[in-house]
């Protein structure tokens, strides 16, 4: 990050309370749990790369919150951040993830053979299916503190793993910076490509610095798995198609991440990973599977009802209209999706989901028959 | 705060080096961490050409001047706060630049920026001053108001006068580099000197942070408030961190001199007033500032000024007397004229729109201010202001006479 870091002794001139930041307009997690005391405590440490605390909290200082929604308010530089600055990560993980302890453990489960059913979700309601999570590579920093040779080495990693994926997962790698207009073109239509991130939530965090040097996506021939490098990530990594069959996503989604783990493995490179937070991203509540499992679904009468909000709780699924977080839904068509990320494993969470919207277009289906929906009530899951 | 501007602290640190060559991973990164000194960062290191940022799409004047070899000698170097060239270049890298304005690309983040880079900045300051050399040149300071000949324009046309210019405490960071805490000790020192200003100058101070509804609606009402930046020529350089924290707004009772409080700088201090009284503005202007640096010696503070850069701000392009006076001046026949622009130029004016800069002229009235900032006094950039205003003016008579106008000689830049 480069406006905070390099300052991190010369600020040890002013005590704790001349630095500490004014939090008392804020509502977001690092608020909620930074105290002065914290920041005592914690300012004159560094990540053994040199990211400081108040590097971790710029992006919350910056902003305040949001009325509807409780947005983390802190990243991570490095892998050793989550480690350095466990005072300060630990409530905001046990907070952000539904009580998730510092000494719980994280399963992973990348078999998609574990997943039962999934693959007849009803096509005239389920408009398509989409699974995305990310990764980071041990040993480089992260976006909010990666320097631009840093970056350009996890591109030119990136590059040389994916190059070498085969059968339904060859594709091609398209940079940013030198995408022809027909390129660009292209990928806007195909809703790939990503743009500069506009949020204030990531740009106040370093993420976008020396835009678009070292960003690019990457996408096999068939467009049904896509990479985007340099993001808000080092990698972000999403399988998705039309249709309802969630279970032939997965399984794309599982077998091309593990090919893409054991081509960085030959070259000497391994994912962050560690068994208490399972993969290490940026941001806090990417932590554990970093998955969201979701589909656009037709749900104009349910998300009508009284009871959407619960059922969504109780299913632990979450509702965000189709462009994505932010958005409205549009025509009735919701995109749903599971809400945790920490403290179950891939396959429980697309389970969840499968059910969840199994159940949901049930209930769709008798309302529209004008039938009562009482007895399909689920229990919190 | 006494600071050495030889004391440049090289931060080269002891770890193995991962060089890339070509498409090829070399095999392995080495990690020493023995070697590693305590509190120094231990980071994957490329050599400077695996970090050198591509400006092949750049036009600012950062890009224009730094080479990669320039980059390679500055990477590892900060100042002795810790402000690093990719700081500095940052918001440079970041916007590649404006069709029709060449951007400056750089910012400094302490006083010591300009020596530490001056293999980079010097060029940079050469190119926007138009051939200041600060390897040889002087910049003079001159705020005796009284020098001001004439400075009272025909009210029929001028609707408003205005000067400002910025200030810089020195011992404190500059706004893409302070710390929480030295921003809040900006505000103090400055909110302090200021509540010693006396008779036309009394005033009263409002934080951003505390200001209340109404207070807010009036400072809005009067057009002097302030808000936080959105261009991102400004957020990239990271001077809008922890906003509103640390940043206010003081004015006089009689709204005729206005300081802002860590906004882009330490302080802009701007004396205004309706009507054609430039010479009264530019006076106010010279005492208030006066007033206001003798109290912060008072209290063992002074501003950031050397002579071969004048007053140091936070953009090369504010260095010297980091001053603008302008007029709001209708001009509706003159500027339809196509000689206009090369008027302009001669006289060394530039126009903006009434909205300030990067908008647009409206009903004819524009602002018409002075294009130099360093290698002229203060004095020197009000007087060319006053007379070309005055030769606008007389050309906007003539126009509307049925008479020609002239194309004045260009006058003198470095006098």
């Amino acid at each position: 990050m480069p406006f905070g870091n390099t300052h991190n002794k010369f600020k040890m001139n002013y005590s704790a309370e001349q630095e500490f930041p004014d939090l008392s307009q804020h509502n977001n997690h690092m608020a909620k749990v930074l105290t002065l005391d914290m920041y005592a405590q914690l300012r004159d440490k560094e990540t053994p790369s040199g990211f400081t605390l108040d590097d971790i909290i710029q992006t919350g200082v910056d902003n305040p919150g949001h009325p509807f929604i409780m947005t983390v308010g802190c990243v991570a530089g490095d892998e050793e951040t989550y480690d350095v600055f466990k005072d300060l990560m630990d409530p905001v993980i046990e907070d952000r993830h539904g009580g998730y302890k510092p000494s719980d453990k994280h399963k992973t489960d990348l078999n998609a053979e574990n997943l039962e059913g999934g693959d007849d979700l009803d096509p005239n309601y389920v408009l398509s299916s989409r699974v995305r999570t990310g990764r980071s590579i041990r040993g480089f920093c992260l976006p909010p503190h990666c320097s631009r040779g840093e970056r350009r080495a996890i591109e030119q990693l990136s590059i040389e793993a994916l190059d070498s994926l085969e059968g339904d997962l060859k594709g091609k790698y398209y940079a940013l910076k030198n995408m022809t207009e027909e390129e660009q073109q292209q990928l806007i239509d195909d809703h790939f490509l990503f743009d500069k991130p506009v949020s204030p939530l990531l740009l106040a965090s370093g993420m976008a610095r020396d835009w678009p040097d070292a960003r690019g996506i990457w996408h096999n021939d068939n467009k049904t798995f896509l990479v985007w490098v340099n993001e808000e990530d080092h990698l972000r990594v999403i399988s998705m198609q039309k249709g309802g069959n969630m279970r032939e996503v997965f399984t794309r989604f599982c077998t091309g991440l593990t090919k893409i783990e054991d081509l960085f493995k030959n070259r000497g490179h391994e994912f962050m990973w560690n068994e208490h937070l399972g993969y290490v991203l940026t941001c806090p509540s990417n932590l554990g599977t970093g998955l969201r499992a979701g589909v656009h679904v037709k749900l104009p009468n349910v998300s009508k009802h009284e009871k959407f909000g619960e059922i969504l709780k109780r299913l632990r699924l979450q509702k965000r209209g189709t462009g994505g977080v932010d958005t409205a839904a549009v025509g009735g068509v919701f995109d749903i999706s599971n809400a945790d990320r920490l403290g179950f494993s891939e396959v429980e969470l697309v389970q969840m989901v499968v059910d969840g919207v199994n159940l949901l277009v049930n209930m769709e289906k008798r309302l529209e028959a004008g039938e009562a929906i009482n007895d399909l009530m689920p229990e919190q899951k | 705060m006494a600071s050495s501007f030889t004391r440049i602290l090289s931060s080269k640190r002891n770890v193995g080096i991962l060089s890339l060559v070509g498409g090829s991973v070399a095999a392995g990164f080495l990690l020493h961490r023995e070697h590693v000194t305590a509190g120094e960062p231990l980071r994957r290191r490329y050599p400077a050409s695996a970090e050198y940022p591509d400006l092949r799409k750049h036009n600012n004047c950062m890009a224009s001047s730094l080479t990669p070899a320039i980059y390679a000698k500055l990477c590892d170097k900060a100042t002795p706060n810790g402000y690093t060239l990719d700081q500095a270049i940052q918001t440079g890298v970041d916007n590649p630049g404006h069709p029709f304005i060449k951007t400056v690309g750089l910012v400094a983040g302490d006083e010591e920026s300009y020596e530490v880079f001056a293999e980079l900045l010097d060029p940079v300051i050469k190119e926007r001053h138009n051939g200041y050399d600060p390897r040889t040149m002087k910049h003079p300071t001159d705020l005796n108001a009284s020098k001001i000949q004439s400075g009272v324009f025909d009210e029929r046309y001028v609707l408003s006068s205005r000067v400002r210019t910025g200030r810089s405490i020195r011992g404190l960071s500059l706004p893409p580099a302070c710390t929480r805490a030295e921003r809040r000790e900006v505000e103090r020192v400055v909110v302090d000197a200021l509540s010693g200003l006396k008779e036309d100058l009394t005033g009263k101070y409002y934080s951003l942070t505390l200001m209340t509804e109404q207070e807010q609606q009036q400072l809005i009402d009067d057009h002097f408030l302030f808000d936080k930046p959105v261009s991102p020529l400004l957020t990239c350089a990271g001077m809008a961190r922890d906003w509103p924290d640390g940043r206010g707004i003081w004015h006089n009772n009689e709204k005729t001199f206005l300081i802002w409080i860590n906004e882009e700088d330490h302080t802009r201090v701007i004396s205004m007033e309706k009507g054609g009284n430039m010479k009264r503005v530019f006076e106010r202007f010279c005492r208030g500032l006066k007033e206001v640096e003798r109290l912060i010696q008072e209290r063992g503070w002074e501003f950031m000024w050397n002579e071969r850069l004048g007053y140091i701000l936070t953009c090369p392009s504010n260095l010297g007397t980091g001053l603008r006076a302008g007029v709001h001046v209708k001009l509706p026949r003159l500027s339809k004229d196509p000689r206009f622009s090369k008027i302009l130029d001669n006289l060394r004016l530039q126009k903006r729109g009434t909205g300030g800069v990067d908008t647009a002229a409206v009903g004819g009235v524009f602002d018409i201010s002075n294009l130099d900032r360093l290698g002229q006094s203060e004095v020197q950039l009000v007087q060319t202001v006053i007379d070309g205003v005055n030769y606008l003016i007389e050309c906007e008579k003539r126009l509307e006479k049925g008479q020609d106008i002239k194309v004045p000689a260009p006058i003198k830049q470095f006098k």
